[in-house]
């Protein structure tokens, strides 16, 4: 459990951060460390620098943006979860971040640190993909903002190129939308066996739009469109959510490893989307 | 023969040690610092089965603070023989050798292949990447089974077989009670294998003096005692004297800590061959690939019966996986559970046999229970499939079968005297506390609605043998020492009392529950006893803690050795007060003239009398001391009855569990809180072998499951309230009349918590799930169960 040596350095703004970046190619940022340190105690993962920024205190804030929330890339997740704004305006992604870990990891891990992981078991990132939310990245160029459904790109794969820093994450404000995350797995702690992300706004009775994600059923969080479109348009019940539901696991391609199979995984993507729309009707 | 009232014993008295372990005081092995200590960093093979054509370590130990790196060839003239075996079960078991560093081949992925040793243990590491080991790889067997048959890879060439031996035990007319059964239950089950996770990792730390040739070495061990003996005896080739064995503050063992093992065969032999005290310390990856698994085992029980399901006879086949080599008891750990197959209940014939198995896995030895899980499992489940053979509830063919109360030792069909029990009372009381029958009703109003959520309840009415053990019995078993185990006092000049004891806790309380029995015996307050152990040049006679037989062996000695005090400080008493002995009264800790009682004496007066001396019976010599080594008449049989009831979700196959219920009888008890402290530990240790552990291996001997990330140790919320219930039946087996309580709820949870699935299942006909019952194993069988029936079937 001994890292291989490394070198380290501390930022003291972005802008050093991404320079450092550019110091070395092998070079990794590090802020809460609960996704890269375990890894580099595996020797799993062997940057020969750290570039730290858990410090940059101007990168840890959840404010209004209007028609959205922004949350600083190193707010805590702890703080996600708890925050007032957010559980008012984006109910699902506080709830979300209340599901990571056990309190020692969400009072240390960051936001912007499990989603520039891009780890496919991972909740958050469904969440944003569910949530249509937007990712502000800094690099040498300047800021660029990419849709969350297009920032991850596979396992451990995002687009964020080896100078960019994630700095904020923007979820949209959700009104009177019905909203639920599923979170199938075997301890309080662990990662999603499979997760499901669901939003529904509603009208008249009726579902005018549902936007699903998925949760480790491919190499990346999974927008579930069959069942979007099945639902889209009939009535807000729970036999459409029924009926819905059991497109969840088409264009699915989730791994088989010791805590279940593929097949087993599309069976659960079945269940917990059925029970996340029901879930989010009844809210 | 100390009549006293008992103030502490039976009392929740918080622990002594708690203070220390609590705030993170306890001086643990890896705490102790010795000047110029070296760090051990051991290199392991990737490969499950491969000949070793080379080690170079060469590029290692130029590496920056390596001070030396050796192969399994360099250090061959360092042993005196391999790694001990002490229970070779039968004359002609087949043992293969274990070197601290293979030599030949590797047999497991982790088995030890070279050794680096440098300044630092970063140092050490980055240099045991650069050892460069070529290996051929060969082929793999990791299933038990696939071991046994024909053409399977041999992992010990010599022996020619992977199977190494098989034990026999048979009382009755087996033969006769299955020809004239009218009812064969017959069952197979497989316990998986798991992997002990105490929250200390292993460790050792060792020191040479080369003046005197004693060496010491700190160890996270369970066994300091045998340790010391065949460590020296066999592994090192010196006199036990020349070797010290320390086991300071231990993090937890569940029997992981019984070793002799490799890592600290190596840092022995090479503080003694560097000159400067060498450090292991295992780390938690390591932990999973070399400390030693547990269970591993399949079993196949046939129950003969008659048409009321009271059992005649019982048969039992059972295989159980070594690993690659065997270690110290492991041959052993089957014939822990083999007289325990019939549970509490009666019959006429009984017949047991083991094999035991090489595969390329790593090595099993005992883990929490060892051998009595096992034989619990399978009779506790075997009851259920019989009462669903004839037709009844779980409970009538308990009561049905149990043996009836008795307060006088007792032979039972598996072959033991048991020392008392009464078996129904349990089972009574654990059905109160559950709400049996409100239980039945939910489950059948919700089996009624077809509630995708189905209630299971589930029982386990179990006996167990512990208090390791009389002796005699233990050599009629081909175990190589003794079972006994002591105890010596001193009452110091002060009055203040110190206990040596042979026993070694890593977690238990021992500090806590011996004062309470030497503070009554002895009359002096708990705070001026203090119990000293885990250290063989303070404790030199002990047998160590396992098995749970602390309080049942060390316990007892420590009571014994209180009489001796009492005796001897009773002749000071009537020397002083000028009256015989037999008209002196003792209570609580004094010596009262009997119709005099202001003639009084104190022992801790009395001790004082005896350090100074000045005024002693003629003959008697100074000093209140005393000295017990007890060897048990007898094994102590704590038993049961555990009652648990789970919610499987029917869709996605997970098992929640709503609530569990044990209710224990291990005789008398001397601290209630910390009994309940070992009842709910074991209960969550059983309760995570059934639905959450399991090691796994893919079919190249990998071990998959390799971390606290997919291998299910439960944390704290993942696990329910346990509600504890108690009945006292003094053991007829000691004069304290106490049993054990150190493994009773990992032996008794699983087959409850299993039992209860099946439960639920049954409405889909269900009968048997394999563990851990995970949710993809609980949805696969009703998958099937629902394939299996016609259309328009129930459910």
């Amino acid at each position: 459990m001994i890292p291989a040596a490394f070198e380290y350095a501390r930022a003291g703004s972005v802008d050093e951060a991404i320079s450092l970046l550019g110091s070395n190619e092998d070079a990794k940022v590090i802020a809460g460390g609960h996704s890269l340190l375990p890894l580099m105690r595996l020797r799993f993962a062997r940057p020969s620098l750290v570039v730290d920024i858990d410090r940059l205190a101007d990168l840890e804030y959840v404010r209004d943006g209007g028609d959205h929330v922004e949350i600083g890339a190193l707010t805590r997740m702890c703080d996600v979860a708890a925050d007032p704004l957010l559980r008012a305006e984006s109910p699902l992604m506080a709830y979300t971040a209340g599901l990571v870990g056990d309190p020692q990891v969400r009072h240390r891990g960051t936001l912007g640190g499990s989603v520039a992981h891009g780890d496919p078991a991972s909740d958050p990132p469904t969440t944003l993909v569910a949530l249509e939310a937007s990712l502000v990245v800094r690099g040498p160029s300047g800021e660029r903002v990419v849709a969350a459904g297009d920032f991850f790109k596979g396992i451990f794969e995002t687009d964020l190129g080896a100078q960019d820093i994630l700095t904020a994450i923007r979820v949209p404000k959700t009104g009177p939308a019905g909203w639920s995350y599923q979170k199938f797995h075997r301890r309080a702690i662990d990662w999603a066996i499979v997760g499901v992300a669901a939003l529904v706004k509603r009208d008249n009775g009726n579902v005018a739009s549902a936007a699903v994600a998925l949760t480790n059923m491919g190499s990346k969080p999974l927008r579930a469109s069959g069942v979007e479109s099945a639902l889209a348009g009939q009535p807000a019940t729970a036999e459409s959510a029924a009926s819905a539901a059991e497109h969840a696991a088409e264009g699915t391609d989730p791994v088989s490893d010791t805590n279940a199979s593929a097949e087993f995984r599309q069976h659960l993507a079945k269940v917990l989307t059925k029970r996340a729309l029901e879930d989010a009707l009844s809210k | 023969m100390a009549m006293t009232e008992q103030r502490n014993v039976g009392a929740s008295i918080p622990r002594k040690e708690d203070p220390e372990l609590l705030t993170g005081r306890g001086l643990y092995t890896d705490d102790i610092t010795l000047p110029g200590t070296l760090h051990m960093i051991l290199v392991r093979s990737p490969f499950a089965h491969a000949t070793i054509t080379s080690v170079d370590t060469s590029k290692a130990a130029a590496m920056p603070g390596v001070v030396a790196a050796y192969s399994g060839e360099d250090l061959a003239g360092e042993w005196a023989g391999p790694l001990p075996v002490a229970w070779p079960v039968t004359p002609d078991i087949k043992m293969a050798p274990m070197w601290p560093v293979a030599r030949d081949k590797a047999r497991y992925q982790g088995d030890v292949v070279a050794v680096v040793i440098a300044k630092t243990r970063a140092q050490a590491k980055d240099a045991a990447e650069a050892v460069d080991v070529s290996y051929e790889e060969l082929p793999v067997v990791v299933d038990i089974d696939d071991a046994l048959a024909d053409g399977a890879p041999i992992l010990h060439d010599d022996l020619g077989t992977n199977a190494l031996y098989t034990w026999k035990l048979t009382n009755g007319d087996v033969d006769a009670a299955f020809a004239n059964a009218p009812v064969i239950v017959k069952e197979r089950y497989y316990i998986a294998r798991l992997i002990p996770n105490a929250m200390e990792p292993r460790a050792a730390l060792a020191q040479a003096n080369a003046a005197t040739g004693e060496l010491t070495l700190w160890s996270a061990t369970q066994i300091p005692h045998i340790v010391r003996t065949t460590m020296a005896a066999f592994v090192l080739g010196v006199p036990e004297s020349k070797l010290r064995v320390i086991a300071p503050r231990v993090g937890g063992g569940f029997g992981s800590k019984i070793r002799v093992g490799p890592e600290e065969a190596l840092a022995l032999v090479l503080a003694r061959k560097l000159g400067q005290p060498v450090r292991w310390v295992e780390d938690r990856s390591e932990n999973y690939l070399a400390t030693h698994h547990g269970r591993d085992v399949i079993q196949e029980i046939e129950l003969a019966a008659d048409e009321n399901g009271k059992i005649k006879g019982y048969r039992v086949h059972l295989k159980a996986s070594m690993g690659a080599y065997l270690l110290l008891v492991a041959p052993g750990v089957p014939l822990l559970g083999a007289f325990l197959y019939c549970g509490p209940y009666g019959g006429d014939a009984y017949h047991f046999e083991c094999t035991g198995v090489y595969t390329n896995t790593t090595p099993t030895d005992a883990y929490r229970g060892a051998g009595r899980p096992e034989a619990t499992y399978a009779i506790e489940r075997a009851m259920d499939a019989l009462a669903r053979r004839v037709g009844t509830d779980p409970v009538e063919i308990r009561r049905r079968n149990f043996l009836p109360a008795f307060a006088e030792p007792t032979q039972s069909i598996g072959g033991l005297m048991i020392d008392s029990g009464d078996y129904g009372a349990t089972l009574d009381l654990a059905l109160e506390l559950v709400g049996y029958d409100q239980v039945r009703k939910e489950q059948q109003a919700r089996r009624d609605s077809g509630d995708p959520k189905q209630l299971g309840i589930g029982l386990s009415t179990y006996i167990e043998m512990c208090g390791l053990a009389p002796s005699r019995v233990l050599g009629s078993l081909a175990y190589a020492a003794g079972g006994w185990d002591a105890a010596s006092i001193t009452v110091l000049a002060t009055g203040k009392v110190e206990v040596a004891v042979g026993t070694t806790p890593h977690g238990q309380g021992h500090e806590t529950t011996f004062a309470q029995i030497v503070a009554d015996d002895l009359g002096v307050p708990m705070d001026d006893v203090s119990i000293v152990f885990g250290d063989t040049q303070l404790v030199p006679r002990g047998m160590d803690t396992y098995g749970s037989r602390s309080l049942a062996v060390g316990g007892v000695a420590v009571h014994r050795a209180c009489d001796k005090i009492v005796e001897k400080a009773k002749k000071i008493a009537a020397h002083e007060l000028e009256v015989s002995e037999d008209d002196l009264d003792y209570a609580n800790g004094t010596f009262s003239v009997r119709g005099a009682p202001d003639q009084a004496r104190t022992v801790a007066a009395l001790a004082f009398s005896a350090w100074t001396a000045h005024n002693l019976p003629d003959g008697l010599e100074p000093g209140l001391d005393a000295l017990s080594i007890y060897d048990p008449g007898n094994f102590v049989f704590p038993y049961g009855a555990h009652a648990c009831v789970v919610e499987v979700d029917t869709e996605t196959g997970e098992v929640s569990i709503e609530k569990y219920v044990a209710v224990d009888d291990v005789g008398n008890v001397i601290n209630p809180m910390i009994v309940d402290g070992q009842v709910a530990g074991g209960v969550v240790q059983g309760i995570a072998e059934a639905l959450l552990e399991e090691a796994i291996y893919d079919e190249n001997g990998t071990l998959l499951t390799g971390s606290m990330t997919n291998y299910g140790i439960p944390a704290a919320s993942d696990i329910p309230a346990v509600t504890i219930g108690r009945l006292e039946t003094p053991s007829t087996s000691n004069e304290l009349g106490v049993k054990g309580v150190g493994e009773t709820g990992t032996i008794a949870s699983p087959p409850a918590v299993i039992n209860a699935v099946v439960d639920a299942l049954s409405v889909f006909g269900i009968t048997e799930i394999d563990r851990p019952a995970t949710p993809e194993r609980v949805w696969r069988a009703i998958q099937q169960a629902r394939e299996s029936q016609p259309k328009g079937g129930q459910q």
